[in-house]
């Protein structure tokens, strides 16, 4: 399973939702698959994309938010899970790309590649609806059910460690930011 | 227990009158009240967080998403939180009020507290974040105030340190 296929699957269905994205592949795809204004990609900070959309979550119950994690940044971050679980907002959905790979810097393999479950680990965090997918089928099937529930869901989706060729966007920082935060207005919505 | 429970008082009414509705924290003995404070307010978002880095990016969604927030932690929390600070609130330019308990200064008789004390206010001044110490419960509201003004039109980080002369009543 490709992380550019389970994006594609979904991405539609990130249309009314605050997106906030790791940076690296993640966004580079995300990011190829057509920037919209409510789609934010944390371009550092590894670990804070779901505290980021943690705090939109609590400042805005009524608006659906999607966070896309990867293994190497929930890793940097396991207490972050724990928070969730804590408060576990019922308008956020965390999805984590496991490729057991800090793909984009050399490729070397994180501690999912050598046993460690995020699912299981997330689980243990306390956060009751988890699961681990392996085809774009059932992944955007479970997706498209949690961000549409009154749950807080984590998904943890296998995927191959490949990407695309560069992670460049004609995007710069603060136009993201200064345009998501516009976006999630809520006049705007 | 001989924090001050009226100088706990005067700063949560200040973050209150400043509208904020986010506050994350971790739990340190100087910050015991204020915790309890913003667990008992109904109006109040508390995280409680594992680590305090968290709480920078909990302080960049609820400022995305239109609230304003506070975190409340030690000067070791701090030291903790810096990556987060440089390439989450600066490198973004995000608002962002920091109350620092200023553990480890003069008065301190904690030994363990020491090492940190000694390097808050450089670190801070490193990142060229702009500090005010919070020393008299009478200037608590006006302070709070401004540096939440000033977070918010420098779109930048701004702390205030909790000294001992404010946060701790015990005969000196």
């Amino acid at each position: 399973m490709k992380r550019i296929d389970c994006l594609g699957a979904i991405y539609d269905d990130l249309k009314e939702c605050a997106v906030v994205t790791i940076m690296g592949a993640v966004a580079a795809e995300l990011y190829s698959l057509g920037h919209r204004a409510n789609f934010f990609y944390l371009e550092h900070a590894m670990g804070l994309a779901s505290s980021v959309g943690l705090g939109i979550a609590l400042a805005q119950p009524e608006r659906r938010v999607v966070v896309i994690d990867g293994d190497g940044s929930v890793l940097m971050n396991l207490g972050g899970l724990t928070t969730l679980a804590r408060y576990a907002p019922g308008n956020l959905t965390h999805i984590v790309f496991d490729n057991e790979s800090l793909l984009s810097v050399g490729g070397f393999p994180t501690a999912t590649s050598t046993g460690s479950d995020l699912s299981a680990i997330a689980r243990g965090a306390g956060i009751a609806s988890t699961g681990t997918y392996t085809t774009v089928e059932d992944f955007a099937s479970a997706t498209r059910s949690a961000i549409a529930s009154s749950e807080m869901n984590n998904l943890v989706a296998k995927v191959e460690a490949v990407g695309p060729a560069g992670f460049h966007m004609d995007l710069e920082l603060l136009e993201n930011r200064f345009e998501f935060a516009r976006a999630l207005r809520p006049e705007s919505s | 227990m001989p924090v001050s429970e009226t100088s706990s008082k005067a700063i949560y009414d200040a973050l209150k009158a400043a509208d904020t509705r986010v506050i994350s924290a971790l739990p340190e003995t100087w910050l015991v009240h204020l915790i309890r404070m913003a667990d008992d307010d109904p109006e109040m978002a508390l995280v409680r967080l594992a680590k305090e880095e968290e709480g920078v990016g909990v302080s960049t969604g609820a400022h995305f998403a239109g609230a304003r927030s506070a975190m409340l932690m030690q000067n070791h929390g701090f030291l903790q939180s810096i990556n987060g600070i440089v390439s989450c609130s600066l490198l973004y330019k995000v608002p962002l009020l920091m109350l620092i308990s200023d553990r480890g200064h003069l008065g301190e008789p904690d030994p363990w507290q020491t090492e940190g004390g000694r390097y808050t206010r450089h670190v801070l001044d490193a990142l060229r974040i702009v500090h005010s110490e919070l020393r008299d419960q009478d200037t608590v509201q006006h302070q709070i105030s401004e540096a939440m003004t000033l977070a918010l039109s420098s779109l930048s980080p701004v702390a205030l340190l909790l000294t001992r002369d404010l946060m701790w009543e015990t005969p000196r």
